[in-house]
């Protein structure tokens, strides 16, 4: 199972492209917000950007913190996130260590379904794709 | 996806009330630069002073922002303080995205707050602060506390004025976000005027996209056009600054206040070595995988004992010509360390480094004395320039009050017109000869981005007016037709007429298929009518003398062709600013029972 990382972000230029990619072509909007990647900078451009992007967390506490299990852990980390299931309640930001849910003001979560697409948008290569280490056991269907 | 009509906050500093305007006319005016013209014509006064406090102060975006790549900059327009006419000037960093974002096609600030304020706008939020304690700020501490007091880190843009606006140089800049700016003909001094420091644009809305592959394809082309390794080596590698060498080999480069067109000392500053000395990193505007923001950096010593502080100074080839060759300064780090003070100070990096350049020249031949200068400047004085910047920015005599009115008003007073190297404004780097003197004395920013008069110079030898003069006014026009989607202007080779009409027809805005000429004319006309209407009389223009005593690779400047060139501009400037193609009537435009 694959898992998005943004492995060098001391290369990003801060351009948005793969905010722009993501929500275009997974979530079919033209934002740089509603995406499972958005970068900030640390502290105005002189400093540098970051990430932030789901780090694909085993077990999952924005899963965990879901009443309704429309965050779904996906089987070796991260999660799937089930609309018709989502009651909009927000418990899910709240839980993630790394701010990586994106709440829209309807309280629809963003996520990174780390599917890949936003990776070959970045002039730079600061985003890979890599392989997560098997887990098993108990979870989700997909 | 793309509206017919425009959707405009107006926001009054004078009466604190904010307005949500829908005006019609994208078919006729697109958006930047159109639209601009289009709202300075409902909102503008041609009958009062560019500081009269119902004159505007317009951004703008165009229909294609945020939707393509490089479609990421800004429109500012506004009535200048540096010739009391109508100007345009053009920023990136994250403003476009941002305004996009908060849904608005435009944003038009009128009126005169009492006392210093900062603005907030974005897609459900208007809010202004009462900053008086941030008078006399720097740029960049202003944008240190602008984005604690409105939050939103990557889905903001920041734009603010440091001293010079609020003392009202006529070439204060528009700090946007870092490293950007609204640079030339004095966008700061108006917010300086209104009593605005800075506005913060808070892009928080998204918006659905047509269904089907047709644009996500599209947009997967334009994007690997655009970082073709051409583009990419271009602009993103050594970055602008790459044209010091090749203008210093065709004797074009303007070197310590264009005395000279060259100089064996160039190489100390080209484009190679700044990113061999001091490259820290690139950044990009929002939108813009090319990113050809060069970021440098300077080590200084303020104490004994290694105590070092670091600076972080954006640098384009540009301000390199201004700041280094004109002032003859062949230190990166030195070029740098001016640099960082104009950003501070907030100046357009060009009209302050060709100023200070004028300044030393007219001292060395005893024009004006120290009494006037309180400093004496000498070529390659970094320190000595560090201090003339905040001179200008807070001019402690009358001497620097005019000089930063404009150094060609201040000459005309103290003396030394002829080699004040002012072309409408001070100088951009381009000695390139005839063709672009003309087109940036004339041209209607005054800027090198006009049209690509320089190019012009650089490949043609003979010397024939007409052609030269069809190339001006046709470049103009596509130019003209960018600035209104608002792309950014290192994009052209990609974005032409078809390519832009099939990004508006992928968003389901088909109808501008073959129009797209017809509309540039439109709008350059309209441009025109408003400058002249505001006084412009392209017939008076002159070239300061200086211009007619230089060499380049082409030998000497041929005066005559100059001059017809000249006429020739001038004459077609006033054609284009009476032809009724350009006459707007903004009641026309209103969207009636809305
Ligand atoms: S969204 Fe946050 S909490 Fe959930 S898996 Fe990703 S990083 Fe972990
Ligand atoms: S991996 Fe897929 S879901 Fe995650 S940020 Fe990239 S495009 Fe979006
Ligand atoms: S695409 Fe790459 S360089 Fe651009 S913002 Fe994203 S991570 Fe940074």
């Amino acid at each position: 199972m694959k898992a998005l990382r943004a492995s060098r972000m001391e290369r990003c230029i801060g351009c948005h492209s793969c905010s722009l990619a993501c929500a275009r072509l997974v979530h079919k909007v033209l934002s740089w917000n509603k995406a499972g990647i958005r970068i900030a900078s640390a502290g105005g451009l002189s400093t540098g950007f970051e990430a932030r992007v789901c780090l694909a967390c085993s077990p999952a506490p924005c899963a965990q913190a879901c009443p309704t299990g429309a965050m779904a852990p996906r089987r070796d980390g991260g999660v799937m996130h089930k609309e018709n299931l989502c009651i909009r309640c927000g418990k899910c930001a709240e839980a993630c260590p790394v701010e990586a849910i994106f709440l829209d003001h309807e309280v629809n979560p963003y996520v990174c379904i780390h599917c890949g697409r936003c990776v070959a948008f970045c002039p730079h290569d600061c985003l890979e794709l890599v392989d997560l280490p098997a887990k098993g056991g108990e979870a989700a269907d997909d | 996806m793309i509206r017919e009509f425009f959707r405009v906050m107006v926001v009054n500093l004078t009466t604190g009330k904010t307005n949500i305007v829908e005006i019609g006319g994208r078919s006729e005016f697109l958006g930047g630069c159109g639209l601009a013209a289009l709202l300075f014509r409902k909102y503008g006064r041609v009958d009062a002073d560019w500081d009269h406090p119902d004159q505007p102060l317009i951004l703008t975006i165009g229909p294609l922002t945020g939707y393509y790549p490089l479609m990421s900059k800004t429109c500012c327009a506004f009535r200048s303080p540096y010739h009391n006419q109508y100007a345009e000037s053009y920023a990136g960093g994250k403003s476009a995205l941002s305004l996009r974002f908060a849904d608005l096609d435009g944003l038009v600030v009128v009126g005169r707050a009492e006392r210093l304020t900062a603005l907030c706008v974005g897609s459900r939020r208007v809010e202004t602060r009462d900053v008086e304690y941030m008078r006399g700020f720097d740029a960049l501490q202003t944008g240190r506390v602008l984005r604690k007091i409105f939050p939103g880190s990557g889905r903001r843009s920041i734009l603010r004025i440091g001293p010079a606006g609020e003392n009202r140089s006529a070439f204060a800049c528009i700090n946007v976000d870092t490293y950007r700016h609204f640079g030339r003909l004095g966008g700061g001094t108006v917010m300086g005027a209104k009593n605005l420091k800075g506005i913060c644009i808070l892009g928080d809305r998204g918006f659905p996209l047509p269904e089907g592959k047709a644009y996500p394809k599209l947009y997967q082309h334009i994007f690997e056009q655009l970082t073709t390794t051409e583009m990419m080596a271009k602009y993103h590698g050594v970055g602008t600054a790459v044209n010091i060498s090749p203008l210093n080999k065709l004797k074009s480069l303007p070197w310590k206040n264009l005395q000279q067109t060259s100089s064996p000392e160039a190489d100390k500053i080209s484009g190679e070595t700044f990113a061999d000395d001091t490259l820290l990193r690139n950044a990009a505007c929002a939108g813009c995988p090319v990113g050809c923001i060069h970021v440098g950096f300077v080590r200084e010593q303020f104490q004994a004992n290694n105590q070092y502080l670091y600076r972080q100074v954006g640098y384009d080839y540009e301000p390199i010509f201004s700041c280094g060759g004109m002032l003859e300064v062949t230190d990166p780090g030195q070029v740098l360390r001016i640099l960082d003070v104009i950003e501070k100070v907030g100046l357009d990096n060009m009209s302050a480094g060709v100023a200070l350049a004028w300044c030393t020249e007219a001292l060395d031949k005893g024009v004006i004395t120290e009494a006037e200068t309180l400093v004496r400047f000498n070529w390659g004085d970094a320190d000595t320039y560090m201090k003339g910047v905040e001179f200008l920015g807070t001019p402690p005599n009358d001497f620097y009050r005019l000089l930063a009115q404009g150094t060609m008003k201040c000459a005309r007073q103290y003396g030394g017109e002829d080699f004040a190297c002012v072309l409408g404004q001070e100088m951009a780097g381009y000695a390139t000869g005839e063709v672009f003197f003309v087109s940036e004395a004339l041209g209607f920013r005054h800027a090198h981005l006009d049209a690509g008069g320089y190019s012009w110079d650089q490949k043609h030898e003979e010397r024939e007016v007409e052609p030269a003069l069809d190339f001006l006014v046709n470049d103009g026009r596509d130019r003209i037709v960018l600035n209104s989607m608002v792309g950014c202007l290192f994009s052209r080779g990609v974005y032409k007429d078809e390519e832009l009409a099939a990004a508006l027809d992928a968003l389901g805005y088909g109808e501008l298929n073959g129009k797209l000429q017809d509309i540039g004319q439109r709008i350059q006309c309209a441009r025109w009518r408003l400058r002249l209407d505001m006084g412009y009389d392209p017939d008076k223009v002159k070239i300061p003398k200086r211009y007619t005593e230089i060499t380049t690779w082409k030998g000497p400047l041929d005066v005559d062709y100059l001059d017809a060139l000249r006429r020739g501009y001038a004459a077609r400037i006033k054609a284009m600013g009476t032809d009724p193609r350009g006459e707007i009537d903004p009641a026309q435009y209103e969207r009636k029972g809305k």
